[in-house]
């Protein structure tokens, strides 16, 4: 971490901070016809772009800074958003279609007599909460305990981490498996007693995320100072040497592993309620690594870049998915490719390198983890 | 096992007895047996392939060994720890290449290198003493890299890495070094300051010194081992060691 790169942090906090507080009010105090007045589907917008930023900056910490290329933290956001879900869906009560006020409709649509047991507890908003940080925590600690300590380690990390998603993108395909098989959750009405369709719903989410944003940045920059993060980022650099110095280098891996895996399920829980539904295509492969691409398009190493490439990348698919939507894949492989040749440090490295002058920070070795292996 | 045996074994810091160590079918070890007596410093010299690489691999817990004991200061078993344990237990390792951290600084090097606990939480919360910066001064100060604190590790010549590695293992404070070609592609002057500090380093630890140049193992002036296809060929001074027509042979001949 340098200088330059916390005054770029400090200036991303202030900025999200402004936006916390001026995007609400002028989506709720300016009249819809104003030029400066924010209709309720940007704030919403704006609010999942948001969440796609926290979950930049948890792979980021992992990526970036440990060289662990998880291409399945899209899985651990899911599974907070999912937790999200069913606390939304127990909300609903006898709104629903069949009005049961226990079962989900889909439950009662399916036969079921009775609520299954990993339900319990989900109208009680701690308890979701609790689910949404330890459920793709207990994941990842699990995931992680196996991989790291078998040495898994480069591509064959990243393969299994795909692995993991997509069986986890099948497993919720299945009706039996009973969270809502390939329709998901959702109808959602209302979250802690305010109704998730009204302005200042969407306002009030939209600022918890951005505060979200902010918190994650500065547990992750924290983190990175401490002599933990030296030592984080030396496994990434030169793996076995940190072995021979004296460091469990698995367990090192292992809890940046299960933070970043917490972040992310925080970012699926806001995720949720902003855009009304969760689904098993949140599990589907491809997600994942679109994740890894705005992390690479924003900054690796900077996690300020990583939120910027999340933004930045989303805002530009909303846009072209919109006009050219055929082309949007072929444009996203492009830009990745063009930033790997040309940006190796990103979005954010256009501002550490001012022109004519040396780079400030060497860019960590490119993908995976290569461990200078005596 | 004799009582003398047994006098070997608790007294020695390191004992290694009968090792073999095969891959895939190649036989890197036969039965290579060594023994180290606390603060003593020792050169392992041998042609290539003859076994010295492997060697440190099975001390520091890389390698494990088919056959054969290895004995840590009489009482650890070397054979049942891995990495992180055996560093813990206070054995150091410089590789042939020199491996620094290259994209932290010379201080940080040493930070992460530095006798101290290494749990996760430790680290996460620990805060720095003034006593490990003291420390740190002096090694910067022995190694001749004072004035290269701040520098990255990376954009350090060959030699200040090397000398930045011999720091790392000095703030790490092990119990036994294991030093491998340290000299390799330094110049004379760089040569012959290695070898003064490592004899410094040898008031107050073991150290063993593999290495090809000759010139660089007189100048340590210390027992010699000979190593040829994986075990112990000759032991004692460089002088007799040199004199003995099976070394002269491995060396010269063929």
């Amino acid at each position: 971490m340098n200088a330059q790169l916390d005054r770029i942090g400090l200036i991303f906090v202030a900025l999200l901070a402004l936006a916390a507080i001026t995007v609400p009010v002028l989506s709720l105090a300016t009249p819809a016809d104003s030029a400066f007045n924010i209709p309720p589907y940007l704030v919403q917008l704006l609010g999942k772009y948001l969440c796609y930023a926290i979950l930049a900056v948890a792979l980021d910490l992992v990526w970036g800074y440990c060289g662990i290329l998880s291409l399945g933290h899209g899985a651990f956001f899911a599974l907070g958003g999912y937790a999200m879900g069913m606390y939304l869906m127990r909300q609903i009560g006898t709104r629903g279609v069949y009005a049961n006020p226990i079962l989900p409709d889909f439950m009662v649509f399916l036969n079921w007599k009775e609520l299954p047991v990993a339900w319990w507890g989900f109208n009680w908003f701690p308890y979701a909460l609790l689910m949404v940080v330890l459920v793709p925590g207990v994941l990842a600690l699990a995931f992680g305990w196996f991989a790291f300590r078998s040495r898994v380690t480069g591509v064959y990390l990243s393969i299994i981490t795909q692995a993991m998603t997509f069986a986890l993108f099948k497993e919720f395909f299945r009706n039996d498996f009973g969270f809502g098989g390939n329709n998901g959750l959702t109808d959602f009405k209302d979250l802690l007693g305010f109704s998730l369709q009204s302005a200042s719903t969407k306002a009030a989410l939209f600022s918890a995320s951005a505060i979200a944003l902010i918190l994650a940045y500065a547990v992750t920059r924290a983190i990175i100072g401490s002599k933990y993060g030296k030592a984080l980022t030396a496994v990434r650099d030169a793996e076995s040497r940190m072995r021979f110095v004296g460091y469990r280098v698995e367990n090192y891996k292992l809890f940046a592993f299960v933070v970043s895996a917490v972040m992310a399920g925080i970012a699926g829980a806001l995720y949720v309620p902003q855009v009304g539904i969760i689904n098993p295509s949140e599990f589907a492969p491809g997600n994942s690594i679109e994740a890894a691409i705005w992390v690479a398009v924003g900054g690796r190493a900077t996690l300020v870049g990583a939120a910027v490439g999340a933004i930045a990348v989303n805002f530009a698919k909303t846009y072209f998915t919109g006009a050219f939507p055929e082309y949007w894949l072929y444009g996203l492989g492009l830009l990745f490719v063009l930033v790997t040749l040309f940006l190796p440090r990103g979005l954010l490295g256009l501002l550490l390198r001012p022109p004519g002058e040396k780079p400030r920070v060497e860019a960590p070795p490119i993908a995976v983890e290569e461990g200078a292996d005596p | 096992m004799t009582a003398a045996d047994d006098l070997v074994l608790t007294s020695s810091l390191l004992y290694l007895d009968g090792i073999s160590v095969s891959f895939d079918g190649y036989k890197a070890l036969r039965g290579l047996s060594l023994v180290l007596a606390p603060g003593e410093m020792r050169a392992i010299i041998g042609p290539n392939g003859a076994g010295k690489t492997t060697m440190m691999d099975v001390i520091t817990g890389k390698t494990r060994p088919d056959e054969g004991e290895a004995l840590f200061d009489g009482r650890h078993d070397l054979t049942k720890l891995d990495e992180a344990e055996i560093a813990t237990l206070g054995v150091g390792r410089k590789f042939q290449k020199p491996t620094v951290f290259e994209n932290h600084t010379v201080e940080d090097n040493l930070v992460l290198a530095t006798k101290a606990p290494r749990a996760v939480f430790a680290t996460l919360f620990g805060r720095e003493d003034t006593q490990v910066r003291e420390r740190i001064d002096v090694i910067l100060a022995t190694t001749r890299l004072a004035e290269l604190r701040a520098r990255v590790a990376g954009s350090l010549s060959h030699g200040q890495k090397q000398w930045l590695e011999i720091g790392m293992l000095l703030a790490q404070d092990p119990k036994l070094l294991l030093v491998d070609e340290p000299v390799a592609g330094m110049t004379d002057a760089e040569t012959a300051a290695t070898a003064e500090l490592l004899r410094e380093i040898a008031r107050d630890h073991s150290v063993v010194v593999v290495e090809h140049d000759m010139a660089f193992v007189r100048e340590l002036g210390v027992k010699v081992t000979v190593l040829h296809e994986g075990s112990v060929l000759a032991e004692g001074t460089l002088d007799q060691v040199s004199a003995d027509p099976r070394v002269v042979e491995v060396y010269l001949g063929r």
